[in-house]
C-alpha cells in the first residue's frame, strides 16, 4: 500500500507519530497524480514545488518536537473556483485563461493555518454549471469507477481526484448538489454545509443565495476534520453566521440511539434507478438496527424544486457573471469595433453554450415585464419548500433521501438534453434553496460496481447531528468500502 | 396654452466615511495614480464579497433625518444591473423598493417674493460610486479609454426630490440649501466642481389649466451651481420652443455640455436600460436601530435654517445677509470666526457678502481657500477703524491681500500709504484749498451744498487720499465759517 491511499487522519497521526514523513506523503501523492491523471484529468493545476516545501516545512517542525496543526501534511486539492493567491483560478471557463487572483480565498487561509498542503486546483464544470463535470472549457474529468462514465459535477474534478487517490481530501462548492452528487457518483464523502457556516469569500459566484463550499473526503472523520478548518464566522462575508463551532470530531462519537428519521416520499419518483432505491432502503434498515426510528415524511413543494431552483440560480448568476466582460481582467476578443462589440464578441467566444444558456435563462427571468411571473414568483416558491423543510424538522432530526436518480451515468449521454441533466439535481438542490446542510455519503454498489450514494439533510447548523448519523452509519455499514480499480486498458478499448 | 414648468431632481452626494462603503479602502482619491486606491472588493474581482461599512448608513440616517424622512427600519441593497467600464462588477449595489428613507420635505424660501415652499424629499438611499473612463481627447472621437477604478465603491446617497419645483431657480435655491445641509451635517463637502455632489433633473412642461402633464425629458452631467439654471433654463426652452413649433417633446435622456451651453440627445426611451433589479443576495436586510436614529436626531448639528435665525438674532444682521452667511458651511464658519474678534458685525457681514465673495467668484474659488483669513479681514477692518487707512484705502489694500495673501499691516507698511492722522497738516491743507477755491467757498455760502463736495474732493486729491473724509468734511465747514 502506498501512502495516498490513507486517510486524511491516518495520515496526520502516522506524522505525529513519527512514522512517516510529510514529504514521504507528498512523494506518493504525485506519483500516483503522475500515473493516472492522464487518465482522470482531475487537476488543472498542480503546485508540486510548493507543496512540497510545505512538506519539509512541516517535517521540521516534527523534528523539532513542535506541536502540530490538525491538518498537517494533509494534501488538498481545490476547486477552481475558489480563488488562491498566485495560482491561476479559471472556473473551468476561457473567459478567466489565465486570471491569477491576489488574494486567497478565507478557506484557503484556513486550510493553510491548520496546515493542510494545497497541492492543485480541480477541474469542474464551467462556473459550476453543471452535473457532469463535462462543461469544462479544458476537457471532461472521468470517473474513475469507470473512466468512460463522468465522476458528476460539478466538482467533479475534487470528487474524483479524492476517489483515484490522487489526494486526500478536496474543496468543491454546492450549488444544487454540486458536492454531493459527484461524491456519490465516485462513492466519496461530501458535505454541503448550511449556507453560512463556511465563508464564502473567495469563492466566485454562480449563485450566491446558494452556493456553500464543503469537503469531500475518502470518509466520515475526514469530513469532520476538514469541517473543523474551515468553519466559522468571516468578517469578509456578510452572509457567514457568527456561532460557535463544536468539534465535529467528538460529536462524531455519540450514538444514534432513537433519532428520528424522516424519509420523504416525494424523494421516490418516477424513474428512479431500482438499484438506488433498494440500496436506500437497506441502508435505512442500518439506521434502525442502530436504534434510529425511521418514518415516512411529506415534503410537499418538493416537485417545484427544480424549477425554482433553475429561476433563482440562472437570475443570480446572469449579474455574477456579467463582470466577464474582458475590461479587467481574463479573456478579451481580439478584434472588436467598438465597445458594445468587445463585450459581445468576448462573452461570445470566452463562455461555453451552459453558461451562456444559463445566463439567458436568468436574464430572462429578471427582465422588466417577467420578474413578477419569474423571480419573484421563484422566491416565493422558496420560502415554501424551506418551511415544509422546517415543519418535517419538527418531528424528525434528520432526513434521509438519494442523492440522485441514477449511478454515474455514461460521458455524453446527456450533454445534448440539458433538461434530463438538470434532473440530476432533484434531490439535492432544494437543500440549497432550504440553506440546510447535507452530506452525501456511500451506501453501496450497482451491479456494475458503481458507488450509490445516501444524502442525510440536518436542520440548520446541524452538521454535527448529520455528521454523527454519517459516521454511525459508515462504521456499521455491512457492504464494505471499496476502492476504484482505475483501468486504462479497457477505456483505450472503448475509446478505439 | 401655457404651460407650467414641472422640475424634479435626483441629487448624488459623496458621504465623506474614512473608508469606501463595502471596504476598507480610503475614500481620498481625488490625484491619487490611477488604481492605487482600490482592493479586491472594490474592483469586483471574482470572489469578493462586499461587507457595509456602518459609518455610511450612520451618514446615510443623518441625512435622512435632517432632510425630515421617514427611516424604513428594514431596508434592502438591490443589484442594478448595466454594462459599462467603470463599473467592474457590472452591476452597482444600490437600493430600490425600500431606500432607507423616505417621505421627505424641505423647505425653501424664493429670493424675490419671500414665499416659502415645502419640497417634498422621495426618497434618500444608499449605493456605491464607479470608477472613471479617461477618454484619449474627446469622449466620441477617442480611439481608446482608460478606466481608473479608485473612485468605484464611494459610498453615495442619492436624494430624490418630488416633481415640485416650478422654475428653475428654484431648483437652483434648493440645491445651495442642501449642500449647506449636507456641509452642516459633515456628511458631504458639496463640491459639484469636484463631483462630491451631482445632481440630475427630469423636467417637464403641464398645461397649466388641464393640469395635464407632458413628456419629461431627463438632463444629466449638470456639475456646477450655475449650470443647474442654465441647463434647466435651456431645457425649458426648448420644450417651450418645440411645443410652440407644433412638436412632440420625446421622452430621453440628455447630457448637459457644460462648453456649449445645450443639453444633448444621449437615448430615447427605446433605448432606455432594463436594469434587472433584484435583491443583493450577498449583503443582508439593511436593519435600522430606532435607536440609534433617535440618538442620531437628537445630536443633529445645527442646521442652516438654525444657524440663519441665530445669526440675525445674536449679530443683529439683515435676513438677507444671514442667508447669504449659512448658504455654506464654511462661510457661516469664516463669518463667526471673524465675529467673534469684530464689535460691527453689519461691517463685516458687508466686507465678506461684497468685497470678499466678490473677488473669490471672480477667481472661482470657494471661502475655503480664501487667500484673506477672518483673522486678517478684522487686522483690517481695526486698521481702518484706528483710523490708519480710510474706507477708500482699505479696499486698495484689501485687493492686495486678496492677491499676495498678505497681511493688511504688513501691506499698509511696505507701501507707506497711511491715512493723515495729524489735524494740524489736515487743516494747513483745507486752508490751502479753501484759498484756492473762492468760487467754491461763496457758492457754499449761498447755500450750494454739493461745493462743500467738490472742497472734500479737493483735499482729498491733495492728500492722495489719505484725509479722514469725516474730519475733512468738518474741517472745511469750520474754516468757512471762521472767514
Amino acid at each position: 500500500m502506498t501512502l495516498n491511499q490513507l486517510t486524511a487522519h491516518e495520515v496526520v497521526d502516522s506524522i505525529k507519530k513519527k512514522k512517516i514523513t510529510a514529504c514521504e506523503v507528498m512523494q506518493d501523492i504525485f506519483n500516483q497524480i503522475d500515473k493516472v491523471d492522464n487518465l482522470i484529468k482531475a487537476f488543472l493545476v498542480i503546485n508540486r514545488e510548493e507543496a512540497l516545501k510545505q512538506a519539509k516545512k512541516i517535517d521540521t517542525k516534527v523534528k523539532n518536537g513542535e506541536e502540530l496543526p490538525p491538518l498537517a501534511g494533509v494534501a488538498v486539492a481545490i476547486k477552481d473556483i475558489i480563488t488562491t493567491q498566485g495560482t491561476e483560478t479559471t472556473c473551468g471557463s476561457k473567459i478567466l485563461k489565465g486570471f491569477i487572483p491576489p488574494y486567497n480565498a478565507t478557506v484557503i487561509n484556513r486550510l493553510k493555518e491548520a496546515g493542510a498542503i494545497i497541492i492543485g486546483k480541480t477541474n469542474m464544470d464551467e462556473f459550476a454549471m453543471g452535473s457532469s463535470t463535462e462543461n469544462s472549457a479544458f476537457g471532461p474529468t472521468h470517473n474513475p469507477w469507470d473512466l468512460e462514465r463522468v465522476p458528476g459535477g460539478s466538482s467533479g474534478g475534487s470528487a474524483a481526484a479524492v476517489a483515484a487517490d490522487e489526494t486526500f481530501v478536496a474543496l468543491g462548492t454546492d450549488t444544487g448538489g454540486s458536492i454531493r452528487q459527484p461524491a456519490s457518483f465516485c462513492g466519496m464523502v461530501g458535505l454541503k454545509p448550511t449556507y453560512g457556516r463556511v465563508s464564502r469569500y473567495g469563492l466566485v459566484a454562480y449563485a450566491s443565495s446558494l452556493d456553500q463550499i464543503g469537503p469531500i473526503t475518502k470518509d466520515v472523520t475526514d469530513c469532520a476534520l476538514m469541517m473543523n478548518a474551515i468553519s466559522g464566522h468571516d468578517n469578509m462575508d456578510s452572509t457567514s453566521v457568527n456561532l460557535e463551532i463544536p468539534d465535529y470530531l467528538k460529536s462524531c462519537q455519540a450514538g444514534i440511539k432513537d433519532l428520528k428519521i424522516g424519509v420523504p416520499k416525494e424523494y421516490f419518483i418516477e424513474g428512479i434507478d431500482p438499484e438506488i432505491k433498494d440500496a436506500l432502503y437497506r441502508a435505512l434498515k442500518i439506521f434502525e438496527k442502530l436504534g434510529a426510528k425511521v418514518e415516512e415524511v411529506s415534503l410537499p413543494h418538493t416537485e417545484y424544486s427544480l424549477p425554482t431552483y433553475y429561476l433563482i440560480a440562472t437570475a443570480e448568476a446572469s449579474s455574477n457573471l456579467a463582470r466577464y466582460d474582458g475590461v479587467q481582467y481574463g479573456y478579451r476578443a481580439e478584434e472588436y469595433e467598438d465597445l458594445s462589440s468587445m463585450y459581445q464578441k468576448t462573452r461570445s467566444e470566452g463562455f461555453g453554450s451552459e453558461v451562456k444558456r444559463r445566463i439567458m435563462l436568468g436574464t430572462y427571468a429578471l427582465s422588466s415585464g417577467y420578474y413578477d411571473a419569474y423571480y419573484l414568483k421563484a422566491q416565493k416558491v422558496r420560502t415554501l419548500i424551506k418551511e415544509g423543510f422546517d415543519k418535517a424538522f419538527t418531528k424528525y432530526d434528520i432526513l434521509v433521501t438519494p442523492v440522485s436518480p441514477t449511478p454515474a451515468f455514461k460521458m455524453n449521454e446527456k450533454v445534448s438534453d440539458p433538461l434530463t441533466m438538470y434532473l440530476s439535481d432533484i434531490y439535492t438542490s432544494p437543500i440549497n434553496l432550504a440553506g440546510l446542510p447535507a452530506i452525501s455519503i456511500n451506501c453501496g454498489y450497482s451491479k456494475n460496481n458503481l458507488p450509490i450514494g445516501l444524502q442525510i439533510i440536518g436542520k440548520h447548523f446541524s452538521e454535527e447531528t448529520i455528521l454523527r448519523a454519517a459516521f454511525n452509519f459508515e462504521q456499521n455499514n455491512d457492504v464494505g468500502k471499496r476502492k476504484p480499480l482505475i483501468k486504462p486498458a479497457k477505456y483505450k478499448e472503448a475509446a478505439e | 396654452m401655457k404651460e407650467e414648468v414641472v422640475i424634479g431632481l435626483e441629487i448624488h452626494i459623496q458621504l465623506m466615511t474614512k473608508a469606501k462603503i463595502f471596504c476598507h479602502c480610503s475614500t481620498d482619491y481625488i490625484g491619487k495614480e490611477p488604481n492605487t486606491n482600490t482592493c479586491p472588493v472594490c474592483l469586483g474581482l471574482p470572489g469578493s464579497l462586499p461587507v457595509l461599512n456602518k459609518k455610511v448608513l450612520e451618514f446615510a440616517v443623518r441625512t435622512s433625518v435632517a432632510l425630515n424622512c421617514k427611516i424604513n427600519q428594514v431596508s434592502r441593497f438591490h443589484r442594478k444591473n448595466y454594462f459599462y467600464p467603470d463599473l467592474p462588477k457590472a452591476y452597482q449595489i444600490s437600493q430600490y423598493d425600500t431606500p432607507l428613507g423616505i417621505n421627505g420635505y424641505m423647505e425653501i424660501s424664493l429670493s424675490e417674493s419671500k414665499e416659502k415652499r415645502k419640497i417634498r424629499i422621495t426618497r434618500v438611499h444608499i449605493e456605491e460610486d464607479a470608477g472613471k473612463l479617461v477618454h484619449e481627447g474627446d469622449i466620441t472621437s477617442s480611439s481608446y479609454s482608460l478606466a481608473d477604478y479608485n473612485r468605484c465603491g464611494i459610498p453615495l446617497a442619492e436624494i430624490v426630490t418630488e416633481p415640485d419645483f416650478r422654475s428653475p431657480e428654484e431648483a437652483q435655491i434648493f440645491l445651495v440649501k442642501l449642500r449647506s445641509i449636507v456641509q452642516h451635517l459633515g456628511v458631504c463637502d458639496g463640491n459639484m466642481e469636484e463631483g462630491s455632489m451631482r445632481c440630475d433633473a427630469n423636467i417637464s412642461l403641464r398645461d397649466a389649466k388641464t393640469g395635464a402633464l407632458g413628456t419629461k425629458v431627463e438632463i444629466k452631467n449638470i456639475n456646477s451651481f450655475k449650470a443647474v439654471k442654465k441647463a434647466l433654463q435651456f431645457e425649458v426652452d426648448r420644450q417651450k420652443r418645440l411645443l410652440a413649433e407644433g412638436e412632440k417633446i420625446i421622452q430621453e435622456t440628455r447630457h448637459w455640455n457644460e462648453s456649449k451651453f445645450i443639453t444633448i440627445s444621449m437615448r430615447s426611451k427605446e433605448e432606455a436600460h432594463d436594469y434587472r433589479y433584484f435583491p443583493e443576495p450577498d449583503l443582508l436586510p439593511l436593519k435600522v436601530d430606532l435607536k440609534m436614529v433617535d440618538k442620531i436626531r437628537k445630536n443633529l448639528p445645527e442646521l442652516p435654517e438654525a444657524r440663519r435665525k441665530r445669526f440675525i438674532k445674536d449679530y443683529q444682521i439683515p435676513e438677507y445677509d444671514a442667508e447669504i452667511l449659512t448658504s455654506s458651511k464654511s462661510l457661516g464658519d469664516y463669518y463667526e470666526r471673524a465675529a467673534s474678534l469684530y464689535t460691527d458685525k453689519k461691517v463685516l457681514s458687508n466686507w465678506i457678502m461684497g468685497e470678499l465673495l466678490h473677488n473669490l467668484n471672480e477667481e472661482k474659488k470657494e471661502i475655503e481657500y480664501s487667500p484673506i483669513s477672518s483673522e486678517s479681514l478684522v487686522g483690517m477692518l481695526n486698521l481702518m477703524d484706528k483710523g490708519v487707512i480710510s474706507g477708500k484705502m482699505a479696499k486698495d489694500v484689501f485687493e492686495k491681500m486678496f492677491k499676495t495673501g498678505k497681511e493688511a499691516s504688513q501691506i499698509v507698511k511696505e507701501s507707506g500709504v497711511t491715512q493723515i492722522t495729524d489735524e494740524n497738516e489736515l487743516i494747513k491743507i483745507v486752508d490751502k484749498v479753501i484759498n484756492e477755491n473762492p468760487k467754491s467757498v461763496d457758492d457754499y455760502n449761498q447755500g450750494k451744498e454739493k461745493a462743500l463736495n467738490y472742497l472734500v474732493g479737493q483735499v482729498m486729491r491733495h492728500t492722495k487720499g489719505r484725509a479722514k473724509p469725516d474730519f475733512v468734511f468738518a474741517a472745511i465747514k469750520q474754516r468757512i465759517k471762521k472767514l
